[in-house]
């Protein structure tokens, strides 16, 4: 399955990059961060959240989604 | 014209919609980055009653973004700062300043009067406060948040909408993520987030529009990009702050670790009859300060004299230079007294202030 995952604040500075498109087989979101994490492995010091086609979603969602976007919290004011 | 006519001519406002802003009282919490812009416009617009709560005192460093305070404004407290900013820009308005911290003690009492509550701060620690003590009164609070180049802004607890905590259930481990103080941010940032929260305060209060309830807005300044995502509520996690109710004013302890006293200028003060005075110093050292009703607790006696404290009233403590009445504001908040400052000038300052001051009432 071919899915764009975009990457915001804290999260895009680890990825270097805003977002990207991967080719990935696996069936739900946590899985999916398994395969991140182990591309990008400072992803486990930050905590985030997980939106699945534009909508806020627990790990063990099934993966359905072209598009899966990685939510840090914002601290600043 | 009258100073409202270009809101009074739309009509989705109206002379009904800009009485509703008159009778609207909401609380800002932080008059930061976010703070300034959201008081300017709310104040401008004329939401009857502004409350301003900050224990920070502006540096040179927050004129960058915080645009409500000049260089005359540096070395003053935030809340009282603004006051006489906005004051100016609107004296048809109530406006309240608390320079004090927003603690687990001092939240429920402060909020419930007030309508709407807006998050200007620039911490976790004080943001899951102002979310749980929200879910508590069931008060719709607007949020923004920043970092560097990017915002997020929602609504929670709108009429039955998610709150922070449906979004981001746990504050993040400590240090995990930095604040503004530590890190870079884009000047025009906050202003634009600040915008957009006030923009929701606006159609809240006016019944107007779609609300940002259920919806993350984030923005990013460099690329112009606006991405909504859906937030749901979770009952659960709703339900754990409800369940903590009881031991939710117990929690001061945690949020008094580490406080720096809150100073202010003598001539911040002088005119507020809300204020009492306390004198640290031991009673035999000399000039007393005249003119003024002064409580006598001396720093080295300060446990024995607790019920010479009024309450009700907010505390200016001082001493000969300004030292002492800083250790004994970090004293009195380990007897949860709050509501203190330290007034930076010592007693011959204050007399002098005084005297020059009377002079010129003549």
């Amino acid at each position: 399955m071919r899915i764009t995952v975009r990457y915001f604040g804290q999260i895009a500075e680890i990825t270097n990059k805003e977002k990207e498109v991967l080719e990935f087989s696996g069936h739900t979101i946590s899985e999916l961060m398994e395969s991140l994490y182990s591309k990008y492995t400072l992803l486990k010091t930050k905590d985030f959240q997980v939106a699945q086609n534009q909508e806020l979603v627990a790990l063990k969602t099934e993966l359905t989604g072209q598009e899966i976007a990685l939510l840090p919290p914002f601290a600043g004011g | 014209m009258s100073r409202y006519s270009r809101h009074i001519v739309l009509s989705e406002i109206g002379q009904v919609g800009q009485n509703k802003l008159a009778k609207a009282k909401v609380l800002v919490v932080g008059a930061g980055g976010l703070g300034c812009p959201v008081l300017q416009y709310l104040a401008a617009a004329g939401v009857g009653t502004i409350g301003i709560i900050d224990f920070d005192t502006v540096d040179i460093s927050n004129l960058q973004r915080q645009v409500l305070y000049g260089t005359t404004s540096l070395g003053v407290n935030k809340a009282m700062a603004a006051k006489q900013r906005l004051q100016d820009l609107n004296d048809e308005i109530t406006i309240n300043a608390y320079p004090q911290k927003l603690t687990y003690k001092n939240a429920l009492n402060l909020f419930s009067t007030y309508d709407i509550i807006i998050d200007g701060t620039d911490n976790f620690e004080t943001r899951y406060l102002v979310n749980d003590a929200c879910v508590i009164l069931n008060k719709p609070l607007v949020f923004g948040g920043i970092y560097k180049f990017e915002g997020q802004v929602s609504v929670f607890n709108y009429k039955n909408g998610p709150s922070y905590r449906c979004l981001f259930p746990k504050a993040p481990k400590k240090g995990a993520y930095p604040n503004c103080s530590e890190i870079g941010v884009l000047g025009v940032l906050p202003g634009i987030i600040g915008s957009i929260q006030a923009n929701e305060v606006l159609k809240i209060i006016l019944n107007i529009g779609n609300v940002l309830s259920g919806i993350l807005l984030c923005y990013n300044a460099l690329t112009s990009k606006t991405v909504t995502l859906k937030i749901n509520r979770n009952e659960a996690n709703i339900e754990s702050v409800l369940n903590n109710v009881a031991d939710f004013e117990n929690e001061s302890s945690k949020s008094n670790f580490g406080v720096e006293p809150v100073e202010i200028s003598i001539k911040d003060l002088i005119d507020d009859e809300n204020i009492q005075y306390i004198d640290v110093r031991e009673l035999n050292e000399k000039p007393r300060v005249k003119r003024l009703e002064v409580t006598n607790i001396p720093l080295s006696d300060i446990k024995n004299n607790l019920d010479k404290i009024e309450d009700s009233k907010i505390k200016a403590l001082f001493c000969q230079s300004g030292i002492r009445s800083k250790i004994a504001f970090k004293l009195l908040l380990d007897y949860n007294i709050t509501n203190c400052f330290s007034i930076t000038e010592g007693a011959v300052e204050i007399n002098n202030y005084i005297q020059k001051t009377s002079l010129n009432e003549r």
